[in-house]
């Protein structure tokens, strides 16, 4: 049986935690809306670019070659998988349900036979799956220095460092691993594949109604060009996602552990008055018996 | 004209314009070319410089694009531009600091930096915005 002063104690510690988790939850529902809102300002360009791709590979036909980003080196033996996580906890299941993607999918590949080899972006990524694939890692990302929402260069440059990979032949298909933000509510963890690049089925393709398309340069090399951008957005739209999959995350997680530490300041404080009313109850029998003595 | 051109500019930051335009001039990497309505389908890379949107015959707008697309399908001229400034909105001082910034950065880094390419493109993009802002 605690004592009262304990008891008290805790009462005043869980309300503090309370405080921190409530602040927390609403500075986390401010940054979720800035996050949004650049997630959905980049949106259309990510779109347009896709049906542009799509445009392209379309009319590139099957088996015509191409770019290699395009069509892939003609082998599936070495596989990079490039996980993006948050930098940060205390935000739920959000980075362990990538990981737990992540590592099905590295098993999934290892038991096939290939050869995997694992990038990770963010923090919380990286040390999770250390434990038990820290000699796949050929490389890290850190997204710590990254102030608001401006994920273009971290994109850029990661982008830049798979393809360059990829042009030196280190691996033959790469995919992503991220966090898409569903809604505030529900992040889901899903596995893209950068490259080879493959242009999404729902992309709004055109209809040319008959009429050739003119490039300018050649078809070759503005796929050339295209390619790595593309790759470049599809890597910037995860980010950006991601960031605003953690911020919801983490408000949900925050709103959770404010309503817990409410729940659990009722219980103390009931436990510290039947505690307290107990020692009256126990103090009034002393002195009555004690009268009663006399 | 009952036909107007749909015309869309984007950058990876956001959509900067979407709208109905009589006719647009964009810089293409093989040379400047104009878009009206019902053009064949085309598309090329741009190099940086300024997209002008027309309204019959008078500029209605100046964007300066960084380097991107231009893909002009049935359905309209969509720009997608790495970066892109509307230049009414651009402050000429504030480049020409800019560009001092990363010219004197450039120096100081050296040669051997890992961003030497990433800055000397950022120089090249200020210097052709200062010139076309100046105009």
């Amino acid at each position: 049986m605690p004592s009262l002063k304990d008891l008290k104690n805790r009462i005043a510690s869980v309300k503090s935690t309370r405080k921190i988790t409530k602040a927390m939850q609403m500075v986390a529902a401010a940054k979720l809306k800035r996050a949004q809102d650049a997630a959905s300002a980049s949106r259309p360009y990510a779109q347009r670019m896709s049906a542009v791709v799509a445009n392209l590979a379309g009319s590139m036909g099957e088996g015509s070659g191409g770019p290699k980003l395009l069509s892939g080196t003609g082998s599936e033996q070495t596989h990079l998988v490039i996980v993006l996580t948050a930098e940060r906890g205390l935000c739920g299941g959000f980075n362990s349900y990538v990981v737990k993607e992540a590592r099905r999918l590295i098993r999934e590949l290892v038991g096939d036979g290939k050869t995997v080899k694992v990038l990770t972006v963010g923090k919380k990524g990286r040390e999770q799956l250390k434990r038990d694939y820290a000699e796949l890692f050929i490389g890290h990302v850190d997204l710590s220095e990254i102030r608001g929402n401006d994920y273009t260069d971290a994109g850029i440059g990661l982008g830049h460092d798979v393809t360059s990979r990829f042009d030196l032949g280190e691996f033959d298909v790469a995919t992503l691993v991220y966090s898409q933000f569903k809604n505030v509510l529900s992040q889901v963890p899903v596995a893209q594949q950068l490259i080879p690049a493959k242009a999404p089925e729902d992309a709004e393709t055109v209809d040319l109604q008959g009429a050739i398309y003119e490039y300018e340069p050649a078809q070759e090399e503005i796929l050339e060009v295209l390619l790595p951008r593309y790759i470049n957005t599809q890597i910037i739209s995860a980010m950006l996602e991601s960031s605003a999959g953690f911020y919801a995350s983490q408000m949900t997680a925050m709103d959770n552990a404010t309503r817990n530490a409410g729940d659990m300041i009722d219980n103390l404080s009931l436990q510290y008055n039947r505690a307290r009313q107990a020692q009256i109850t126990k103090e009034l029998i002393e002195i009555i018996s004690g009268a009663e003595a006399l | 004209m009952a036909d107007k051109l749909h015309f869309s500019l984007v950058s990876p930051a956001k959509e900067l314009f979407s709208g109905d335009v009589d006719h647009v001039i964009a810089p293409g990497s093989e040379g400047e070319f104009g878009v009206l309505v019902n053009h064949a389908p085309f598309m090329t890379t741009l190099k940086n410089g300024v997209v002008r949107v027309l309204e019959g015959d008078t500029v209605a707008m100046r964007l300066f694009v960084r380097g991107g697309f231009a893909d002009v399908t049935p359905a309209g001229l969509t720009i997608l531009a790495e970066e892109a400034v509307d230049l009414s909105k651009v402050d000429a001082a504030k480049v020409s600091e800019d560009l001092e910034a990363a010219r004197s950065k450039l120096l100081s880094e050296g040669k051997d930096s890992p961003h030497q390419g990433a800055l000397q493109a950022q120089i090249d993009y200020l210097t052709d915005l200062k010139a076309a802002v100046v105009h």
